[in-house]
């Protein structure tokens, strides 16, 4: 299991353990579900049961307040919230249970994700008088992200609405309806009441018209094995194990999957293959070992294996890349900086790295994507990473301990995120280039032209595809061979799913880079029209051209001449407000400080413009005849 | 315990000769088997322990042949402090909390590793695994650092150290099923027998030696007794049980009606008296 804390002992019975979080709102009685819970298990002791009684009474309750057997910190007792993430254990005959009591209000979603990233069923519970709430939307979101796929809807408090089936029902439908894109496997309502013992351990006879399981007989019956070691092999290497120069094993939990001693295995980083010589444990040698179990393992070859390497079977490789996508929960006060370096921990590898981009926000209430150009405590994004060396992982929808990593602040030492990768971004060392047998030079030769890309930038209405269009019609004309590539157009097609956040504004710019560079292998003169507000964006395209064949033209045309021309009406629609992050308006736009063409249109007429930039073209195309 | 011996520099394991220490003991040499101990261990010894506890504690470190640091706070001891004159939360604050500071800074110990249970008590159930303190050994419980999945932030600075519960998640329960298990050997005090007692404040206390002063009324009394946790033994009270063997102790855990902490004077103080210890850094 995990590598501190060590796994608990296999008992002969073989009783399993299930581990679950309570979330709701302030008041919705998780704490004194808890105590219910652990009070009619039998799990309270007298001398506690005793204390409770002595503190209800101080706190000025008649009767037995549950609560208060686990909400544990002074603080939060005197404040009468829970502050923390506390876990508590019961057991039964057929189950034994870790319970994380994770806290319900606004700015507690880091504990609730604590709470959750080692939970493998959520019970949410709803006051019945209230119903679904914003909180209950955020907290389902946070399990879902999490991985919990088993939810139970514990609708408290029916005593309070008299025992009302339509009011549950009415609660379970609006319910279902808002959770049914989050990917729950199974999702049970049962309605409680935690404060006087309604369908918790025993069946109510208030509520004779429902029919479902209550409470526990559900937690202990519910059927959660993932049985992770049917995975694919993993095992992230922990420690060297070096008593005496005769001896080199590997110490480490098995993460998932299983291994004989025999078995062909490689090291993701470094790519070498070897076999498993011996699994060694302190009882005596293993034939096999599968997830869950920690051994030492010793290999045929000596190959540089350190802490931090993972292992696996060459036929199920885990990703090995410098850039992945990944799900991000900020958890510090002080917001993340984008580019900033920061440590990542991935499973046993610790690296440095940043968060290069943020794609989008997630508005955990309403699952809405936000721009972002940080992100503060408590919120979450779909973000960029890069490490500055390639790191191994899986994605965590496949495999929650390798894909998953937390992001420490290298100044404070403060745990300041965690994260859930998505995929990688580019697979360096998974796909590596194919060479092709026919050239750049070859294609373009065919055609008799050189190729290049001619990038137009320039605020919305400058007239950028007004002269790009004239450009391709002009070489057309001249039977050269090129293609014109519209921001607009490609917004409509591959670009469809990207909106105009700066992150997404990059990517589109990033893949028509790629489109561009496609086009430009194949012979072509490739003519690119796109507002591409931001310099680095552009450069990234320059350098990944190639400076010699890109061209870059400036279509300069003042904001006030833009918005007066507003050929689309896109301007008067954002000075309204009714378009968000438009450039000149409520996003930058940075000019070019030194363009290959600057078009000046309040001097030069489009016909003029696009004239100038065909000569530019041409010339170039002469200018390697020449060479050539 | 891998993780620890990995990313600490001078990491140490608390060794407190009782049910838990054992446990988290024969866990950490079969996960560094077949190499020895990366770490010594160290018991802060009060010099309140039963006798049989001190000869456990050597003989095992004999046993297993792992390196034994034994601290005792000199200028407490100078200072006449005893939990008999002093009062249990003096005598705790100065020869246990105080004793493992002055340790822990005098061997330069960047890690803790002790077998502290999250079922134990109130605040312990929201302790971290890795618990981080200040310069000071200061716990703040608002300055804890999240820890999700398996991954540990093990980052401090010069001055800072760790207190790392490798057991965090196990019950008590799971502790007597894994020490029958695994044939780990106890103190035998875990186990009923005939012993001297006399009866004080509602619990029940083992005449171990003669320094515990009979108040005139008391009489040792021979009662059939063991005991569920173990201190210092004016503070640690008994059982009546007839257990004698590893399977009667999980069977009568089974059926326990009373928490095992009820027999600690420590806790008894005040409400949320542990919290506050562990503020001023007691384990």
């Amino acid at each position: 299991m995990t590598s501190i804390a060590m796994s608990k002992p296999v008992h002969p019975s073989a009783r399993d353990q299930l581990r679950f979080i309570t979330c709701g709102s302030v008041d919705d009685g998780k704490s004194t579900l808890i105590g219910r819970l652990l009070h009619d298990s039998k799990m309270i002791y007298q001398d506690q049961l005793t204390a409770v009684k002595r503190d209800s009474i101080r706190h000025g309750s008649a009767d037995i307040d549950f609560a208060l057997l686990v909400d544990g910190l002074e603080a939060e007792r005197e404040q009468g919230i829970t502050i923390d993430v506390a876990y508590r254990f019961f057991t039964t005959p057929r189950r034994s249970f870790m319970v994380a009591d994770t806290p319900g209000h606004e700015q507690y979603t880091r504990n609730m994700a604590t709470g959750a990233s080692n939970a493998q069923l959520a019970i949410i519970l709803i006051d019945a008088r209230k119903g679904v709430l914003v909180q209950t939307r955020r907290h389902s979101f946070i399990c879902s992200l999490l991985g919990i796929r088993h939810v139970v809807l514990a609708v408290n408090k029916i005593d309070l609405v008299a025992y009302s089936k339509v009011a549950f029902d009415r609660i379970v439908a609006s319910y279902l309806a808002f959770a049914a894109g989050l990917g729950f496997s199974s999702i049970v309502p049962i309605p409680i009441s935690a404060r006087h013992g309604d369908n918790v351990v025993d069946r109510s006879a208030h509520t004779k018209w429902y029919h479902g399981p209550c409470l526990m007989e559900h937690l202990e019956s519910i059927d959660i094995q993932s049985d992770t070691a049917s995975q694919a092999f993993r095992f992230p290497v922990q420690w060297v194990n070096r008593p005496d120069p005769d001896f080199r094993g590997y110490a480490g939990s098995v993460a998932s999957g299983r291994i004989s001693a025999g078995d062909e295995i490689v090291v993701a980083a470094s790519g070498r293959t070897t076999r498993i010589k011996r699994i060694v444990t302190h009882g005596g040698d293993l034939v096999d070992a599968e997830a869950g179990d920690a051994v030492t393992i010793t290999l045929e070859d000596e190959i540089d294996i350190g802490r931090g390497d993972l292992l696996s079977r060459p036929t199920e490789r885990p990703s090995v890349a410098d850039q992945f996508a990944a799900y991000l929960i900020w958890m510090d006060n002080e917001p993340l900086a984008p580019g900033r370096n920061y440590i990542l921990r991935i499973g046993s590898q610790t690296v440095a790295g940043s968060i290069t981009a943020i794609r989008h926000r997630i508005d955990v209430n309403t699952c809405e994507h936000l721009a972002a150009e940080t992100l503060s405590l408590n919120e979450i994004a779909f973000c960029n990473v890069a490490t500055t060396l390639p790191a191994a992982f899986d994605p965590y929808d496949v495999n929650r301990k390798t894909g998953s990593f937390i992001v420490i602040d290298r100044y404070t030492n403060r745990t300041v995120g965690a994260g859930m990768i998505a995929f990688p971004l580019r697979r360096a060392t998974n796909v590596p280039w194919q060479a092709l047998s026919v050239g750049r030079g070859e294609r373009a030769a065919l055609k008799g032209q050189k190729p290049c890309v001619v990038w137009f930038t320039g605020l919305s209405g400058a007239g950028k595809s007004t002269i790009a269009n004239m450009v391709d019609q002009k070489l057309l004309a001249m039977s050269r061979h090129a293609m014109l590539l519209d921001g607009d157009n490609l917004r409509n097609g591959l670009n469809a799913d990207l909106g105009f956040s700066k992150a997404e504004r990059e990517e589109n710019i990033r893949r028509v880079g790629h489109v561009a560079k496609l086009m430009l292998d194949s012979g072509l003169i490739v003519i690119c029209s796109f507002i591409s507000p931001y310099r680095s964006e552009r450069d990234m395209v320059r350098s990944l051209i190639g400076k010699d064949e890109f061209i870059e033209v400036f279509v300069d045309t003042p904001i006030e001449e833009c918005a007066r021309r507003d050929p689309k009406g896109l301007y008067s629609k954002a000075k309204a407000g009714e378009i968000k992050n438009f450039t000149g308006i409520d996003a930058s736009y940075e000019a070019p400080i030194r363009p290959e063409i600057h078009l000046r249109t309040m001097e030069q007429a489009p016909e003029q413009a696009a004239e100038v930039v065909v000569d530019a073209v041409m010339a170039r195309a002469l200018l390697c005849d020449e060479r050539r | 315990m891998r993780e620890v011996a990995a990313e600490f520099k001078r990491p140490v394991m608390l060794y407190s000769i009782g049910k838990d220490s054992s446990v988290l003991l024969h866990i950490a040499i079969k996960a560094f088997y077949p190499a020895k101990l990366p770490f010594p261990l160290l018991h802060v010894d009060t010099t309140w322990k039963f006798r049989e506890m001190i000869s456990f504690r050597d003989a095992t470190a004999k046993r297993l042949g792992v390196e034994l640091i034994v601290h005792v706070n000199e200028e407490g001891i100078a200072r006449g402090i005893n939990p008999i004159d002093s009062g249990s939360t003096l005598h705790t604050q100065v020869m246990k909390t105080d004793a493992l500071k002055q340790a822990l800074e005098l061997y330069g110990f960047d890690a803790a590793l002790g077998g502290a249970r999250r079922d134990e008590e109130k605040s312990r159930a929201k302790e971290r695994i890795l618990s981080f303190r200040s310069a000071g050994h200061v716990w703040d419980p608002r300055n804890q650092r999240p820890e999700l999945w398996s991954l540990f932030n093990t980052r401090i600075r010069q001055g800072e150290s760790m207190r790392v519960f490798a057991m965090s998640n196990w019950t008590e329960l799971d502790v007597w099923e894994y020490i029958m298990l695994e044939k780990i050997p106890v103190v035998p005090l875990y186990f009923a027998k005939q012993r001297p007692t006399v009866r004080r404040n509602g619990a029940t206390i083992m005449v171990d030696d003669k320094r515990l002063p009979l108040n005139c009324d008391e009489t040792p009394q021979m009662r059939m007794i063991r005991f569920r946790t173990l201190g210092c033994y004016p503070l640690s009270g008994a059982i009546e049980s007839d257990a004698t063997t590893i399977e009667d102790i999980v069977a009568e855990m089974r059926t326990a009606t009373v928490s095992e902490r009820q027999g600690r004077l420590i806790d008894t103080d005040e409400a949320a008296s542990m919290e506050k210890k562990k503020r001023e850094g007691y384990f």
